[in-house]
């Protein structure tokens, strides 16, 4: 990783070797998970603010016990329990919570770019856990090393892509990773669920599930928000589900036998995927909530080497 | 005579002139040549004079959000940046919709002494889209246009009455050009860069539809249309096949020379609506400016304290300062590389809108009125916060380098601004 990086925003500007980095360095955490003692003191005296303004259960857990397994201590500030609500501004916010002296803050938000602004203006590290439809650089980095356990070698892979992609923070992150990495990615969605725009993803599309899963390695599933209804992306669940649920007889009649199934979760079982798909032989689901923890820890690690290289000196 | 201006590079291109020599001034009106002695005397060796450029698109802010600006605050702005003349936008709290605001506005503007200011009056009552203001009593008080300002008139029966009325005065309907349906939520332009952020965007159809609208409901009532800054291509291609005399537009500086690559950072002060379009917009823009299609370029001088700019980009306010930076940003990044006269310059500055708003200013004749800029060419400096006279920073050029700096300001015929000294003329 650059030595001088102080924040991770998002996969948009990582470069190769330092995703590679990220994913290695996330191997050797993983020994740590599996010891019966699964803590290290690596991050012993670096304190870790995660500051959760839109709800979050498992990225929050899922940074919460990789701090703690590098022992590092933490705060975790909501939405519902931050001034935000009596009218403090973010950055009064962020601002109070760095001058108790914390290392890096984890940032969820509702809005783009909020990391980066806190970025521009604190010392602390920032970690971005998800801003608005932009990025969500863990998720992807997790996804990664998923896929890199499965199947050892991005090259070549071929990953479909499928639910609100116009709407996802995950899938902007994952085009910029899987590219870099040297997979080819195909989104799949109806129209009002693309963006206008795709060349900045730098991807294939196509309108139809049954044309989309032949030939893929990897069947990705974004979560469909019930509330895109409402605002009349498409008419109806159940017509979404016709047409775009990932049901056992489509992935049966028409992908690959040895494809696998990744979703980001909390996964919608019924809507964006039939039931059982979830707890079948093709799902990694699970195994990327593990990779999480994983990864998590090693961007931790990674990003704190600086201060610590410091503390050294 | 009360002043006499030497050696100065006299410059008008609406009446050709374009020459070095002494402008006399006697009673605020240009005077003619005479040897008399003056009670004034400026050497404006090496320096350019111009007619006073003409805002027809600024918020001062006063009454209501006196934080972002006031009326003095915002004329200090103007005079510092060349203007002479500025129409605020009804969008005051409470707004522009009766004499009493208008008045007020008005009688501010003579008490600080600076620029001249006409307000432009509410189309609707509080500025709500209803029921028509009283647009006869706000004409008799100065208003010199009407405009819901940053409210598209969405309600087409409406504005087509309001272009029918409006007809009695002979003054412009100015509208906002945006389809509120297609830009809700919307935070920039809806394109590549809005995709690979993830904003909601602001689509350019959100525009040209309304000014596709627009065009045809005053072809239909021959009522006096003028669209506030044009921000895309089509709008412009729209422009260019339905022109007619009741129709005009403006362009903001900001708009023809900044694009949505510059959010990339998500730099709020580069926040605005319309919002900054691609690089194609960019170019079209420009090119419809040197082809006088798009005849005005209208500041929408914006301010906002820094308390609702200094937010991530979505939770900060819409809008940019643009009176002390027009003139410098316009000159060194359109007419230096010579992408457009300094003849045109002028032109859509002063002596256009002059003529779209019925104000009789904007030229160097004998016996015009004498509001005049003064302006080194020569010298440059760099745009920086610290500097402006606007009671707000949120300008979209901060760190940029400008040539073209206001010596002098005059107006009617007296100086009210002179190398950074405000001199309060108490009209």
């Amino acid at each position: 990783m650059d030595p001088n990086r102080k924040d991770l925003l998002g996969i948009q500007d990582l470069s190769k070797d330092e995703i590679e980095e990220i994913l290695k360095t996330a191997e050797s955490m993983e020994e740590i998970l599996k010891r019966p003692i699964k803590i290290a003191p690596t991050l012993r005296g670096i304190t870790v603010a995660n500051l959760f303004l839109e709800p979050s259960t498992r990225t929050l857990n899922s940074f919460v016990l990789a701090e703690k397994r590098l022992s590092a201590d933490t705060i975790n500030i909501s939405a519902s329990s931050s001034s935000v609500l009596k009218g403090e501004t973010l950055l009064d916010t962020a601002k109070n919570i760095e001058a108790m002296e914390v290392d890096m803050i984890v940032v969820r938000h509702s809005a783009p770019g909020t990391p980066h602004f806190l970025a521009d203006r604190l010392k602390a590290s920032i970690i971005n856990a998800g801003d608005g439809c932009h990025e969500h650089p863990t998720q992807a980095l997790l996804d990664l090393m998923t896929i890199k356990k499965k199947f050892s070698t991005f090259k070549n892979l071929q990953v479909a892509v499928i639910g609100d992609i116009k709407h996802s923070r995950v899938s902007r992150s994952l085009f910029s990773g899987l590219n870099k990495m040297g997979a080819k990615v195909t989104v799949c969605a109806p129209p009002t669920l693309l963006p206008l725009w795709l060349e900045p993803f730098e991807v294939d599309f196509q309108y139809s599930l049954e044309k989309t899963l032949p030939g893929k390695n990897i069947l990705y599933i974004l979560r469909i928000q019930k509330e895109r209804q409402e605002e009349s992306f498409f008419p109806s669940l159940r017509e979404y589900v016709k047409n775009y649920a990932l049901t056992y007889e489509k992935l049966e009649k028409f992908a690959s036998p040895d494809v696998v199934i990744m979703h980001p979760g909390p996964i919608n079982r019924g809507i964006e995927i039939e039931s059982r798909i979830a707890d079948s032989k093709y799902s990694l689901i699970l195994d990327q909530v593990t990779s999480g923890v994983a990864v998590r820890m090693s961007i931790l690690y990674l990003l704190s080497k600086r201060k610590l290289d410091g503390l050294k000196n | 005579m009360d002043l006499k201006i030497k050696n100065i590079h006299l410059f008008d291109p609406l009446n050709g002139i374009d020459e070095v020599g002494t402008l006399q001034i006697e009673k605020g009106k240009v005077a003619k040549d005479s040897k008399s002695s003056a009670k004034q005397e400026i050497d404006g060796k090496g320096l350019y004079l111009f007619p006073g450029f003409v805002d027809v698109h600024s918020h001062f802010r006063e009454p209501g959000a006196e934080d972002a600006e006031t009326i003095e605050t915002g004329s200090k702005a103007a005079v510092k940046g060349g203007y002479t003349t500025v129409c605020v936008m009804p969008n005051t709290e409470p707004p522009i919709d009766n004499e009493g605001v208008a008045r007020y506005i008005k009688e501010k503007s003579e008490k600080v002494g600076l620029c001249r200011v006409f307000p432009i009056g509410a189309v609707t009552k509080g500025r709500e889209g209803k029921e028509l203001s009283e647009m006869a009593h706000l004409f008799e008080v100065g208003c010199v246009a009407f405009s819901d300002d940053g409210n598209c008139i969405m309600d087409s029966s409406l504005m087509r009455n309001a272009l029918e009325y409006s007809k009695l005065f002979k003054v412009p309907i100015i509208d906002h050009p945006e389809d509120t349906n297609l830009s809700k939520k919307g935070q920039m332009h809806e394109g590549a860069v809005s995709t690979s952020l993830g904003f909601k965007g602001i689509p350019d159809v959100s525009e040209s539809t309304i000014v596709a609208r627009d065009i045809l409901l005053s072809e239909f009532t021959q009522g006096r249309l003028h669209l506030a800054h044009i921000s895309t291509a089509t709008s412009v291609e729209l422009i260019k096949d339905w022109k007619r005399d009741n129709i005009t537009s403006e362009v903001t500086p900001h708009h023809l020379l900044l694009c949505d690559e510059e959010i990339r950072n998500f730099d709020s002060n580069k926040k605005m609506k319309p919002p900054l379009r691609t690089r194609y917009d960019v170019e079209v823009l420009q090119k419809a400016i040197k082809e006088g299609l798009i005849e005005i370029v209208a500041t929408d001088h914006a301010p906002h304290p820094d308390y609702k700019k200094e937010l991530d980009f979505e939770e900060a306010a819409f809008g940019v300062t643009g009176l002390e930076t027009s003139f410098a940003a316009l000159y060194t990044d359109l007419v230096k590389p010579g992408k457009i006269t300094l003849g045109k310059l002028i032109e859509v500055l002063s002596s256009t809108p002059s003529r779209v708003f019925n104000l009789p200013l904007g030229e160097l004749r004998e016996g015009a009125t004498a509001d005049f800029t003064i302006m080194d060419l020569k010298s440059s400096r760099e745009v920086n916060p610290e500097d402006f006279a606007s009671k707000s920073k949120n300008s979209p050029f901060l760190g940029r380098k400008f040539e073209g700096i206001v010596r002098y300001t005059i107006v009617n015929g007296k100086i009210i601004y002179s190398n950074g000294d405000f001199i309060n003329t108490g009209r």
